[in-house]
């Protein structure tokens, strides 16, 4: 009993290779589109390497790129036997190539399924990788003359103004590392050597925030020294002020950034997984059509097409067969011409057994 | 004697109707280009518009996409001609619509040079639009309370981060201008009062920025307070001090943005005329090569193409001659109505 047996005419047939002819075109487009979608990832989070942590995500924009280059080729070669599929001469070339085909295709599919499905599970790496990356990068922050480190300052400042956010957490991350170098103190002020001497590690911690974390939509000149002293502004008071700062940490605002993206890019690839399938069965439908046209013999006659021969209990039954039978070809089996030692040719050193003759 | 006569059988005509066809697509496809530039162009001019004082004119961008879109019909109109070109069951209906079309198409190249012109001498109403809006914009930074200003310092802290400038010339303007609202200025203390009455206009000045224009690439946090003033930081000294904020004024960077974007729509323009000129001569050549065929019957048959039938000195003075003669009977009606 045949899986979704369909007829075909002749002229059905040949309207279905056109258009699995003219899908298999659209699907390279679409395997372009997994591509770009690849690059365009992999440049996003190149971009913003500095406050990542470990690189160990690129796996994801690696694994869409690598998808997108294959699913161009075995499209592309679809493609072409779909084309050729309208001729049965033409089509006899490729008749050992397509059942190998449609079964490797298969297999693919469900590499764009992971693919997808990994754009949506990658959130919890991103938040770890987030918030060690932008902790450090704030530490490094006053590290302008150190090697390796010197940008930091720079990419902190222009991504919190970007992002407009502050922080890890929030603005009073801040409060907590020194990011003014040594350099630039006044190490002779008693002001200073005071502050210094007030925490244990000898830091300079004040309740101060770089210029990137002002807010462009405050009305009033921004605050970014003594934020938490009140009376150091006129008309300030910093738990009603809501303006002056971003108040989105710099973690929130990146993680948010990047599970949109990746669930855009998400969406886009399940449904282009969807679109291969389709794809996939119609070439199935196709092979099984052109190889009952060629048993039966007229090219123009009618022909039965299906996605399955036998049901699928069967089929799986007789695939599971041809998998034991696989692995028995490496036991031994009853062959006459092999020479198997049994119990009665065994070369045993016999004891003379002494027989009593009965005289 | 034809001016630039070529000879044609039929496998060069049915080239040279496959070349400009395909000519009169890319054709298109620039016209299009030139009509989302138009849109573009227009979209930056609005972002911008509160450093213009709102009176910048959009004349260059309206006359862009104008232009795109008569680009666009024109050379959809060619590409049809030319497509039934070699068809002699359609080429007939289109023979009369010929002169009148590449007339039309000299005009409209004459008016993509003017465009072009327009485009390039546009920067300098710019630079004077730009410098008195920006002027303004300095000095209404801080009536953040005042409706329909109450957006200028948000416009101007993104401009200076975007554009990467501070002030009008340079970040001297803010020095002169009082940009903290009077709503934050403690009036009861004494060096706020000094302050204030230092100065004749009663203007609470001082030699500090905005914290927009702070340079992120220093390696030291910003100093954007006593900015002249190097012992009120340490290690610091204003003269030799380059990367603490931009030291680009907002209006040249400005310029130097609408400039560029200006010059390559000019420069594009120009190419368009190159273009469509090609385009001209291409149909030309095409159509009378198909109506001097000998023997219309017989396609296959040689025939002569030219730009103009007659050398180019003749068919000026032919031109002059019409033109004469146009205005003449002018005269001679008037006087006939004036005999009677």
């Amino acid at each position: 009993m045949a899986v979704g047996k369909v007829t075909f005419t002749k002229a059905e047939r040949d309207k279905l290779a056109q258009v699995l002819w003219l899908l298999n075109w659209i699907s390279v487009v679409t395997g372009v589109i997994l591509f770009s979608l690849g690059l365009f990832l992999k440049v996003e989070i190149q971009k913003r390497r500095e406050v990542m942590s470990d690189q160990d995500i690129l796996y994801v924009p690696h694994m869409l790129i690598t998808t997108g280059l294959v699913a161009c080729c075995i499209n592309f070669l679809g493609g072409k036997i779909c084309y050729d599929s309208v001729d049965t001469t033409k089509f006899l070339r490729w008749k050992l190539v397509i059942l190998p085909y449609i079964v490797c295709t298969f297999f693919f599919t469900f590499c764009v399924l992971v693919g997808a499905l990994t754009c949506y599970s990658i959130r919890n790496q991103l938040e770890e990788s987030l918030f060690l990356g932008l902790r450090n990068a704030m530490r490094y922050y006053k590290d302008t003359d150190m090697a390796g480190r010197c940008f930091l300052k720079r990419s902190m400042d222009l991504l919190q103004i970007q992002f407009q956010c502050c922080g890890n957490g929030g603005y009073r991350d801040w409060f907590h590392i020194q990011w003014i170098s040594n350099r630039y103190l006044d190490m002779t002020s008693s002001t200073v050597v005071d502050r210094l001497r007030s925490n244990v590690k000898g830091k300079y911690l004040m309740d101060g925030v770089p210029f990137s974390c002002c807010s462009t939509f405050s009305p009033r000149p921004c605050i970014q020294l003594q934020v938490t002293n009140n009376s150091a502004h006129f008309n300030y008071n910093h738990q009603t002020e809501q303006l002056n700062l971003w108040r989105r940490g710099c973690h929130q605002a990146l993680l948010d950034h990047y599970t949109g993206i990746m669930q855009s890019i998400g969406l886009i690839v399940l449904v282009i997984w969807l679109f291969e399938l389709l794809v996939l069965t119609g070439v199935r439908y196709l092979q099984t059509a052109m190889e009952n046209v060629l048993l039966l013999g007229d090219p123009d006659s009618e022909s039965d097409g299906w996605i399955l021969e036998n049901s699928l209990a069967e089929t799986a039954r007789s695939n599971f067969n041809i998998i034991k039978n696989l692995g028995k070809c490496y036991q031994v089996d009853d062959d006459p011409n092999i020479n198997i030692p049994t119990a009665t040719e065994r070369e045993v050193p016999s004891r003379q057994v002494q027989i009593p003759v009965a005289s | 004697m034809a001016f630039m006569p070529v000879k044609f059988d039929l496998p060069k005509r049915v080239k040279l109707a496959q070349g400009l066809w395909l000519l009169y697509w890319i054709s298109m496809m620039v016209g299009i280009l030139i009509f989302s530039l138009g849109i573009f162009f227009k979209i930056e001019l609005r972002k911008r518009s509160e450093m213009m004082d709102n009176n910048e004119s959009h004349f260059v961008p309206n006359l862009l996409i104008l232009m795109g879109m008569v680009a666009c019909g024109v050379n959809a109109f060619g590409g049809k001609v030319t497509h039934d070109s070699l068809d002699p069951t359609k080429f007939p209906k289109w023979k009369p619509m010929l002169k009148p079309y590449l007339t039309f198409c000299c005009g409209f190249n004459i008016l993509l040079l003017i465009t072009a012109l327009l485009c390039f001498l546009m920067q300098f109403a710019l630079y004077l639009t730009l410098a008195d809006g920006l002027k303004n914009g300095i000095k209404f930074y801080k009536d953040t309370d005042t409706p329909g200003r109450c957006f200028m310092k948000r416009t101007l802290d993104m401009t200076q981060i975007e554009f990467r400038c501070c002030g009008n010339n340079n970040y001297r303007d803010w020095f002169e201008v009082q940009w903290i609202s009077n709503r934050y200025l403690d009036m009861s203390n004494v060096e706020v009062r000094d302050r204030v009455m230092s100065n004749v206009e009663g203007k609470y000045l001082m030699d500090s920025v905005p914290f927009s224009c702070c340079n992120p690439g220093s390696p030291r946090p910003c100093i954007q307070h006593h900015l002249t003033n190097n012992s009120a930081h340490y290690d610091y000294d204003h003269r030799i001090e380059e990367l603490n904020i931009w030291t680009r004024g907002c209006r040249e960077a400005l310029v130097a943005y609408y400039g560029g974007l200006m010059n390559s729509i000019g420069g594009l323009i120009l190419l368009t005329i190159i273009l469509e000129s090609v385009d001209m001569a291409g149909l030309k050549y095409l159509t009378t090569s198909l109506e001097s065929m000998s023997d219309p019957e017989n396609p296959e048959c040689e025939s002569e193409g030219w730009l103009l039938e007659k050398g180019v000195k003749e068919t000026m003075s032919d031109l002059f001659a019409k033109l004469k003669t146009m205005g003449k009977t002018n005269q001679v009606e008037e006087g006939a109505q004036a005999a009677t």
